[in-house]
């Protein structure tokens, strides 16, 4: 049960706080060296971001980014273990030490950046809030959903863009918060409600599990800015450092052409800048305190972003979503990486 | 104690160390500041260790505005309203289950338990049958099923069954009209309070007028008169102001009237249905602890079956119901905060959950919440004892 499992969670992390003595710098780079593997917090079970295949593995971008991380610190990307999280547990459980890394479709705002004693590293999916209705309502715009029920899950920001979006256009409407997402998933299809909301990749990656995915149609009203990025805890630079890198370092990749396939062919590369992103010439390893070779780990064991991004959400998943705004900033989109150099 | 003056009797003062009185003293004092500073060690360790990771602390966020909806509220709401604010609605919306609960789980266990001991081989069997499959099953499986099958298995809002234009059945919930009382139902108000003073004045002088002269007074139908006459009278003589708001479809949704959501119905459905299994056993095992002579000797003086269960059976059962009756009730409340399964907004959904994520102090959320249930747990305690002792027997 959930509230048990909060009441769980809660209590480590109080337990947590109470024992735990001063912070050091660096401590949660060296625990994650010293015990050898990733402890990375993801989500039940959301298609495209963190969900385990039909063999049981863990597949998604959120979950890339933590394979990345461990395959720029220990040159093996599957030194990964994962602790799937629900959207009220994730920050407690970041916080309490339990999981060294929160990919799980985080959106970064103010308030979680600056008063939960936690950094979001990087954007690793922009995305923005929408709303799937079923087609039999006719409803072709949002703002035809006055008087609407609104199912949603627990502990998101898409509550407050909701009650927001609402208030803004002078509508009215009911929403009934459930802690999974499958549960939102079953209510909206028993009819409970009129139309379910959550960030639009999610909405796409919930539809597939309607029973008739073509009964539901996602409106295209985008009514907020969600960028996901993956979150660590204050309080330790170096491991900031290594997740925010291992993040940049795939962007790069992707805009300097490196993918998995061509990933040693481009170490005999005489540009600079792949040189470089490379660990070949000039920048060291040891700067993040890892391996020279690095970035080319993450590529090769990961794939650039674009590899990433196409393998989980995109033309090579069942979500087929397209780049839009997390294509490059050089090809219409704004995914931008400060250089390595 | 051990600095008293020397004792004439006693040969030598014994040695302050060796007094049983002083050193169960100190060991009580040891003991005690043992646990004070442990906790004021846990206390100042927590804000420390919380301070210096940067995550906030404190109870200012109360007074900042929460930004989200509420499915069902008692009292005014609406998203500007406070963390504060939302924190009462969660309380009430939990009370709300709670004291419903409570009402419908006493109702069924009374009558099950009472059945259960019936001469009727099918009636005694079907509440045994009853109390076997609720009480075995998981109270939150039993709470998704009656969701799922209530709830998720009525025709949409725009295929309400309806009565009368009236009343309204969907799976958006039971839409009853909403009495809206108008500026002249304030004499109304007042007559049902002074009927109801009225009411209990007459049973009061009927019960003396019974213990002196033996002579029955017909209480109850004399109240209902009471009750419902006087008010009525002073209702259509005051012009009848009120009217009811009958709820109507509008767009996607029923406006007006008074919604009953399918998520309290099945929370108070399964949370009745369970605890009514237990008190249902609690009542047979208080009913059979009344020695059978008493029901022969009652019958003996000619008392009829309702009678004796009513007059003899039941007030000496109590004595031996109220004690884990009260454990039920206290079951019952801390139960409700399963609601947070089926999207019900309780205490533990609203504030233990949404507010907890929105704002991220934890440590103090749950602090809070927890209190309230220790708190609601002693008031019904408290109530419950006190009932227990004007229940206890009393020696004349």
């Amino acid at each position: 049960m959930n509230f048990k499992r909060i009441s769980v969670l809660t209590a480590a992390a109080t337990a947590g706080l109470m024992i735990a003595g001063t912070v050091q710098a660096g401590a949660t780079f060296d625990a994650v060296k010293k015990k050898g593997y990733v402890q990375c917090g993801v989500s039940t079970g959301l298609p495209g971001f963190s969900a385990t295949d039909d063999k049981g593995n863990w597949k998604g971008i959120d979950v890339d980014a933590c394979r990345a991380v461990a395959a720029a610190m220990f040159g093996d990307a599957s030194k990964v273990k994962y602790t799937p999280l629900n959207a009220k547990e994730r920050f407690t459980a970041l916080q309490s030490g339990e999981i060294d890394m929160l990919p799980r479709n985080t959106t970064w705002t103010f308030t979680r950046d600056t008063s939960l004693g936690l950094n979001f590293a990087g954007v690793n999916y922009y995305d923005g809030q929408g709303f799937m209705v079923s087609k039999k309502l006719g409803v072709k715009s949002a703002k035809e959903l006055s008087g609407a029920s609104v199912c949603i899950q627990a502990g998101t920001t898409t509550e407050l863009n909701l009650a927001d979006y609402f208030r803004a256009n002078k509508m009215e409407y009911k929403a009934i918060t459930y802690d999974s997402s499958d549960e939102t998933v079953k209510a909206f299809e028993a009819g409970r409600c009129d139309m379910l909301t959550s960030d639009q990749s999610q909405l796409y990656a919930l539809r597939i599990k309607l029973t008739d995915p073509n009964s539901a149609m996602v409106l295209p009203e985008v009514i907020s800015k969600e960028p996901l990025g993956p979150v660590v805890r204050q309080g330790d630079d170096e491991w900031f450092n290594l997740v925010r890198w291992s993040l940049f370092a795939q962007i790069n990749a992707e805009e300097a052409g490196i993918t998995m396939k061509n990933v040693d062919e481009m170490l005999k590369s005489a540009d600079p800048n792949i040189r470089r992103i490379l660990g070949v010439e000039g920048v060291k390893g040891e700067f993040l305190g890892v391996d020279d070779k690095w970035a080319y780990n993450i590529v090769k064991q990961v794939g650039n972003y674009g590899e990433m991004f196409e393998r989980n959400v995109g033309e090579g998943s069942a979500l087929k979503i397209s780049r839009g705004q997390n294509a490059l900033w050089n090809k219409g989109g704004i995914q931008y990486a400060p250089p390595i150099r | 104690m051990a600095d008293a003056s020397p004792e004439r009797d006693s040969p030598a003062k014994p040695r302050l160390l060796s007094d049983p009185k002083f050193r169960a003293l100190v060991f009580q004092i040891i003991a005690s500041i043992t646990v004070a500073a442990f906790i004021f060690f846990i206390v100042r360790n927590t804000l420390t260790n919380m301070e210096s990771r940067g995550i906030s602390t404190g109870f200012g966020f109360l007074d900042r505005a929460s930004g989200f909806g509420i499915l069902q509220s008692l009292i005014e709401y609406n998203e500007t309203s406070t963390y504060g604010r939302t924190f009462l609605v969660g309380l009430l919306n939990t009370i709300l289950v709670s004291v419903l609960g409570v009402f419908f789980a006493t109702i069924i266990g009374f009558i099950m338990g009472v059945l259960r001991l019936s001469s009727n081989w099918l009636i005694s069997k079907l509440a045994a049958t009853y109390i076997e499959i609720f009480r075995n099953i998981p109270l939150l499986l039993q709470i998704f099923f009656w969701y799922y099958a209530i709830g998720f298995n009525l025709p949409g809002p725009r295929q309400a069954m309806s009565v009368g234009d009236s009343l309204f059945l969907s799976n958006r919930g039971l839409y009853i009209p909403a009495p809206v009382f108008e500026s002249g139902f304030m004499a109304t108000g007042l007559a049902i309070i002074a009927s109801i003073v009225a009411v209990i004045i007459l049973a009061r002088w009927a019960r003396k007028r019974f213990e002196a002269t033996g002579q029955l007074f017909h209480t109850v139908y004399a109240s209902l008169a009471i009750l419902i006459g006087v008010p009525a009278v002073v209702f259509f003589a005051t012009g009848a102001p009120m009217h009811l708001d009958y709820p109507s479809l509008q767009g996607f949704n029923f406006q007006g009237g008074v919604a009953i959501i399918p998520e309290l119905f099945a929370l108070v459905l399964a949370l009745s249905i369970y605890t009514a299994a237990f008190i249902a056993e609690t009542v047979r095992s208080g009913i059979q602890a009344v020695s059978h002579g008493q029901t022969e000797a009652a019958s003996a003086l000619g008392l009829r079956p309702g009678w004796i269960l009513r007059l003899v059976v039941i007030p000496q059962a109590m004595r031996v119901i109220i004690p884990p009756l009260t454990s039920q009730y206290l079951n019952l409340t801390k139960n409700s905060s399963l609601a947070a399964a089926i999207g019900y907004p309780d205490l533990v959904a609203v504030f233990a959950g949404t507010t907890l994520n929105q704002t991220g102090q934890a440590v103090e959320i749950i602090a809070i919440t927890m209190s309230v249930y220790l708190v609601l747990s002693l008031i019904i305690s408290i109530f419950m004892n006190w009932y227990n002792a004007k229940m206890a027997l009393r020696e004349r």
